[in-house]
């Protein structure tokens, strides 16, 4: 089992949360090429090792969580809401 | 090398079995080679198998980094079966599951194929419906077909359970030329016959560099040296990506996510065919082996992942998946579980194809399903490779499909890796 430390709810086993995806895909304009928008939707890094993933805690508080963890070791090097003005706000209450 | 017969049979019976050879050579990697295959697991050993055997380039090395048959090759459930509707894929798969019927002849070795019949239940009469449709559509294109109503169903496998209120049993969609195989004797079935044939098949030689001159591939460092290749064909399925940016490809459409299988202890004969029991977002496929162990898998993991290590929310899906449609099951111990690493791809089907470089071709993205799909896998890719021209089955198979926006999405779940199932 994962243990995801969700910024609201506190340390939760990962099945109560839903895996997003690639957390650093950045849809382009909406008058870019079927090229650029083919890459943003269809085409994905698959690293090996650390990347930035998306998380929802879809049993619990239902918030988007950006989390760092490693696709080998499944070991999580931090946690922050997805939505910037979230994790200023989470910032400032520690 | 000693072929498989009745008379070598019962002359090495008699002989204290002393008359066997080794099933395939241990060679030294060549400076030089017309085709190498990366990736010695079912399909890159199919591919060299059908290059030697269909078109006659027998200049071939296939390089594996571990050894044949420990990859994803020892890590399914041996499912074999063509019910496919999407066009392209049911020509592919049907080409697929007639090789298999012919498969221990060619090779001169038993893969113990199994026509046992595979019996996907359903339970609604929504289910009902759309199991008729992609049915009738496989009937439409010649393959076997055929719903059972609850009264066949419960002749042929009377120990389902049939008294679940939440979830009944209404009937089941069946192919009766679906079934099994032994997976590890495909892998040995194919080494031997390509290596028969004056394939290499390099163990221990993983690839740790691509070297690109004019925009194609020169030559491929491994451990085991630097080897040189006219052509060079990738069929690393979970390893896609890595190779890819190795030869600085970029992305893919592809997520390396991982699916988990079960074997139990061995039982008496229990199972005669193999059952798929899809309901409420769960996915759970069952047969006996010829051991007598229960093999079994669901869904995956549902997290991007390389590590070969399954998680245990799959493990407690799976038997309760397993106790709502064969109770009986409820005492069995479970030996072994593992997971294997699959290419799920965008739109959850497969890719056989040219690439951006001109003397590099993409074997990939085999989802669930790449054991059924090996010898036809095996077969297109040779037939790309030595014709340079995708067979009309697998033209659509690849990386430009998803710009030109012809998705083969069999189940209609978008653009997300995981929910291809």
């Amino acid at each position: 089992m994962i243990r995801i430390n969700c910024p609201y709810c506190g340390e939760r086993d990962h099945s109560e949360f839903t895996y997003g995806g690639d957390a650093t895909i950045k849809y382009p304009s909406l008058d870019s090429s079927e090229k650029e928008w083919t890459e943003a939707i269809f085409f994905r890094k698959n690293i090996k090792g650390f990347q930035l993933e998306t998380w929802h805690h879809s049993n619990g508080c239902r918030m988007w969580l950006e989390v760092e963890r490693s696709t080998v070791t499944h070991e999580i090097k931090s946690i922050k809401p997805c939505h910037p003005d979230l994790q200023k706000v989470v910032e400032n209450n520690k | 090398m000693t072929r498989f017969n009745a008379w070598n049979v019962i002359k090495n019976g008699l002989n204290g079995q002393s008359g066997w050879s080794r099933q395939w050579r241990d060679p030294e990697p060549k400076n030089n080679y017309d085709v190498i295959i990366i990736g010695g697991g079912l399909h890159g050993l199919a591919t060299a198998f059908y290059l030697a055997k269909n078109h006659n380039i027998k200049n071939v090395a296939v390089l594996e980094k571990g050894w044949i048959g420990g990859g994803n090759a020892g890590r399914n459930t041996t499912i074999v079966r063509s019910n496919y509707m999407m066009p392209g894929n049911h020509e592919f798969y049907e080409h697929s599951l007639k090789l298999w019927e012919n498969l221990s002849h060619e090779l001169n070795y038993n893969v113990m194929f199994s026509q046992r019949a595979h019996v996907s239940l359903f339970h609604s009469p929504g289910a009902k419906d759309s199991a008729a449709r992609r049915y009738n559509i496989m009937r439409l294109h010649g393959t076997d077909a055929e719903l059972w109503d609850l009264k066949t169903l419960k002749k042929k496998i009377p120990h389902l359970n049939y008294d679940d209120s939440r979830f009944p049993i209404l009937g089941a969609a069946v192919q009766k030329r679906a079934g099994n195989a032994r997976h590890d004797a495909v892998a040995w079935g194919y080494a031997r016959a390509a290596d028969q044939l004056g394939v290499d098949i390099l163990q221990n030689c993983e690839v740790t560099g691509i070297t690109r001159k004019n925009g194609n591939i020169e030559s491929i460092q491994t451990s085991r040296g630097t080897i040189k290749s006219k052509k060079v064909g990738f069929a690393v399925a979970g390893n896609t990506s890595l190779l890819w940016q190795m030869a600085e490809l970029g992305n893919l459409p592809i997520e390396s996510h991982k699916l988990q299988a079960f074997v139990t202890e061995s039982v008496k004969p229990l199972l005669d065919q193999v059952v798929v029991y899809g309901v409420g977002g769960a996915h759970f496929y069952i047969s006996q082996s010829d051991k007598g162990s229960m093999v079994f898998g669901g869904d995956l993991d549902w997290y991007k992942s390389y590590a070969q290590r399954g998680n245990l929310p799959m493990v407690q899906d799976c038997a309760e998946a397993a106790m709502a449609i064969l109770p009986c099951l409820g005492r069995i111990r479970l030996l072994r579980h593992w997971a294997g690493v699959m290419d799920m791809t965008m739109d959850g089907s497969f890719f056989i194809c040219k690439t951006p470089i001109s003397n590099l071709y993409l074997n990939a993205g085999w989802n669930y399903g790449g054991f059924k799909a090996s010898p036809a896998s095996g077969w297109y890719f040779a037939d790309l490779i030595a014709n340079e021209n995708p067979h009309n089955y697998v033209h659509n198979h690849n990386l430009e499909r998803f710009e030109k926006g012809i998705n083969i999405d069999e189940r209609g779940a978008g653009p997300d890796p995981k929910l291809h199932g």
